[in-house]
């Protein structure tokens, strides 16, 4: 099952490095497995604060592979009034969510 | 379990002279995953890959690092600009300089200024900045402060006591992966002539989470 996943995911995955204030949204997808990626952001629009730099995939490690190739790290954030709509704090609060690169898809801002 | 109670650790009430509560028994049953820890350890001390000694010191070693650490690598970045650059721009490179390591994690500060306040949390477990922090909390691996702090940050600050304005941004940090995060807090006002140690003093655990805020002498 997780092979099968993070084959799409690769297809899906890309290239470029997302620039800060990139707008992207985090796959709506709920892959068995081990999965860092909160169900509360998936499917949430957000943008890019940074890149972190490449790291195991975290997925496939957990499975005792090698965790190859390593995955782009972001930075991602999302304001809380977009993560939940009824959000009783100031319009500025934000959340700020570390974001492997094959869970996110660029937007229009 | 290693070792093997043959003696016996009940108390006879009418012997012991005093009425109290006999005193807790260690011996429990293990969960699965203990006894599957323990299992681990053996094997490896067996096999020769670690031995026991191994073991002690490391589990020393984490238990010797608590959040005065921390504290002092707050002081000092109040004190020293340039240190305070270094920490904000690759703060696992900073804290060599106090003879920490964070391994294969890295270390992001994120500083709290008059318009911004950063909290820390991770959702999925129990991500903490160990290397200057030491063990976290219980309260930081709860089911209830992990689900709130992101859902309702700002009801959760209030019962730390930390009350905020609405002008200042709330900004939580859910740390999911390879990064640890540490609250660089705002230093108060009143605190000048304060030497770096006394500096350090006033820097508590919770500040550098960002449950709460550095408080003035």
């Amino acid at each position: 099952m997780c092979g099968r996943a993070s084959g799409r995911m690769q297809a899906e995955a890309m290239a470029e490095q997302l620039a800060p204030g990139t707008h992207v949204r985090v796959r709506d997808d709920y892959p068995p497995g081990h999965i860092r990626t909160p169900v509360y952001v998936r499917g949430k629009e957000g943008v890019v604060v940074r890149a972190f730099g490449s790291f195991p995939n975290p997925e496939t490690l957990a499975i005792g592979r090698d965790g190859l190739p390593k995955k782009t790290l972001y930075e991602v954030r999302f304001k809380q009034k977009d993560l939940w709509s009824d959000y009783a704090g100031p319009e500025a609060d934000c959340l700020d969510i570390d974001i492997y690169e094959h869970w996110l898809t660029k937007v229009q801002g | 379990m290693t070792e093997a109670h043959t003696h016996d650790h009940d108390h006879d009430a009418a012997d012991h002279g005093h009425a109290h509560a006999p005193p807790a028994k260690d011996e429990k049953i293990h969960s699965y995953y203990q006894v599957l820890g323990l299992a681990l350890k053996e094997l490896l001390i067996e096999k020769g890959i670690v031995s026991a000694d191994e073991i002690r010191k490391t589990i020393e070693l984490r238990d010797s690092i608590t959040p005065a650490l921390g504290a002092r690598i707050v002081a000092r970045a109040w004190t020293d600009p340039a240190y305070k650059k270094r920490l904000l721009t690759n703060g696992s490179e900073a804290i060599h300089e106090f003879g920490l390591d964070m391994g294969a994690l890295h270390l992001v500060v994120v500083e709290n200024t008059p318009s911004t306040h950063n909290m820390i949390v991770c959702t999925l477990c129990s991500c903490y900045p160990r290397a200057v922090l030491g063990l976290p909390p219980s309260w930081y691996k709860s089911r209830e402060y992990r689900s709130r702090a992101v859902r309702e940050p700002r009801k959760v600050l209030e019962e730390f006591g930390t009350h905020l304005s609405r002008d200042v941004e709330v900004r939580v940090h859910d740390s999911t992966a390879d990064i640890r995060y540490l609250v660089l807090p705002m230093r108060p006002k009143g605190t000048e002539k304060l030497s770096e140690d006394e500096l350090a003093a006033l820097v508590t655990r919770d500040c550098m989470i960002g449950t709460s805020v550095v408080r003035s002498l």
